[in-house]
């Protein structure tokens, strides 16, 4: 988050917005305490803070997912297309209409129930490009342990199935895409689901788990035309099954995904 | 477009007897070596581009031909309907790169050539100039999001130059049924990202270098005669 600050004649505000909100409201501020340090180039003036979406760094080094996605794809993935969709939503926020809103808010918003927004295709794509590096890691892979592989074997059957399920969907889409393991909020179970562009679960209300992006620059570079290579790899090497693990437990706030095991005295 | 026949019969029942033919398609080859138009395009992406891709298209438009076509006979009409995506989808990469390689030749061949002649002067009519034109295209290329192509098509109707975009492999003429494509430039990824990686308005700019004009000319004074 980029905070700047903007002089606005009309109201006051002395304080540093809180990390997690993009919105500053007018009654959080109170003149009265100085327990802000913040300096005021023109005291007596007043000061609005605007804040725009900034890249967010993947949490690994850029090389750290080698062999399966070079250094090179990760460089220009993020640092080219990511990045330009960044600095498109911000240029778009100027005069949105969805500024203030958290990016889930605005994905789900600018969707606007198939018609798209605008703003959609670029919130939708910083959003996702964010979740994509975290469902990610390097030495990731292999096999979830645990109540992750429970649920995966009660919806799926088996990890096997679920692997021929999401490796089918990716390999299913016509043009670029995503393909996502989401959890239904209603049915209370995991599913596999390709998307078309940009768009991702969030927009029919249901909980992402884990996205893979499936447009050619996410893998031209390191496996060309080969696409079954490289869901392969992601599957088998890259996918970050912590990661899973703590959206899993964050979606448990907002789906009960079965009766809490209550040990016998 | 070379053509194969495959000639199924169905069985001879004495009401209904007929032939029932399934025209296949096979990968067109190209008109030039895979290094001949570099260094606008590299050859190991005509390479990948004509002998994955490209095949790729044409063997799953067979495969989708195929499943239509039992379909169709057994009546099965929502069958039918859900073949059509990938009916689009594969027929129409099929159809757009089998213009796509007409539409590019090398330097030695009149590559980059400026059109002369009735297409000249309708460019010149239409946009201003050729430069206006190439501009436009560009510009419209770049700013697709996603994959697609952007087209100078003929309105047959109108007696118009117009430059379309479609998205994925939509063929032109679902922008509008009198468009007649004249050139046709792939901006999916795959057709510059190993040469140029996310810079696509540096393969829009050096394409122009291999552009076939001879070849968008003969169809333009072929569809507006």
């Amino acid at each position: 988050m980029v905070l700047q600050l903007v002089m606005a004649p009309n109201w006051c505000g002395c304080g540093v917005a809180s990390a997690n909100s993009t919105k500053i409201s007018t009654n959080a501020f109170k003149m009265s305490s100085n327990r802000f340090n913040f300096s005021k180039p023109y005291p007596g003036r007043a000061y609005r803070v605007t804040a725009y979406y900034s890249l967010t760094t993947p949490p690994y080094e850029l090389d750290a997912l080698e062999p399966y996605m070079s250094k090179r794809t990760v460089e220009i993935h993020w640092g080219k297309h990511h990045n330009e969709h960044v600095e498109r939503l911000n240029k778009h926020l100027k005069t949105s209409a969805f500024y203030g809103h958290t990016l889930e808010e605005m994905v789900k918003a600018t969707y606007n129930n198939g018609s798209p927004l605008v703003e959609f295709n670029d919130s939708s794509s910083v959003w996702s490009h964010d979740f994509f590096w975290e469902s990610m890691q390097p030495n990731g892979g292999s096999m979830p342990k645990g109540g992750v592989l429970d649920q995966i074997e009660k919806d799926f059957g088996t990890f096997t199935n679920f692997k021929d399920e999401f490796t089918f969907a990716a390999l299913s889409i016509f043009g670029p895409g995503w393909v996502w393991l989401y959890l239904k909020k209603n049915e209370r179970k995991l599913a596999v689901a390709p998307t078309q562009n940009a768009i991702s679960p969030l927009v029919w209300g249901d909980i992402p788990i884990i996205g893979l992006d499936m447009w050619e620059h996410a893998y031209y570079l390191d496996y060309k035309d080969d696409r079954s290579a490289y869901v392969n790899n992601f599957l088998d090497h890259l996918v970050s099954w912590h990661s899973v693990m703590v959206r899993m437990m964050r979606a448990e706030a907002f789906v009960n995904l079965g009766e809490p095991k209550i040990p016998v005295a | 477009m070379a053509l194969r026949s495959v000639v199924s019969r169905k069985t001879l029942a004495p009401a209904l007897r007929h032939y029932r033919s399934l025209t296949t398609f096979t990968l067109p080859d190209l008109p030039y070596d895979y290094g001949a138009l570099e260094p606008a395009i590299s050859g190991e992406i005509m390479r990948l581009h004509h002998q994955k891709h490209h095949q790729t298209y044409v063997t799953n438009y067979n495969k989708a031909l195929e499943q239509l076509d039992a379909a169709v006979s057994k009546g099965d009409a929502k069958g039918v309907v859900q073949l059509q995506s990938a009916l689009k989808f594969n027929g129409g990469g099929h159809v757009n790169h089998s213009i796509f390689w007409q539409n590019l030749k090398p330097v030695s061949e009149g590559g980059g050539e400026p059109p002369h002649g009735a297409l000249g002067w309708a460019i010149d009519k239409d946009f201003g100039s050729l430069e206006a034109l190439v501009k436009k295209i560009n510009s419209e290329g770049a700013a697709l999001q996603g994959s697609g192509w952007v087209w100078l098509a003929l309105d047959k109707e109108q007696k118009i130059l117009k430059v379309e975009t479609t998205p994925n492999q939509d063929p032109l003429v679902t922008k509008g049924v009198s468009l007649v494509p004249l050139l046709g430039v792939d901006v999916w990824e795959h057709a510059y990202y190993l040469q140029y990686k996310n810079v696509r308005p540096d393969y829009l700019a050096n394409i122009w270098n291999v552009i076939n004009w001879k070849y968008a000319s003969e169809v333009y004074e072929k569809e507006s005669a």
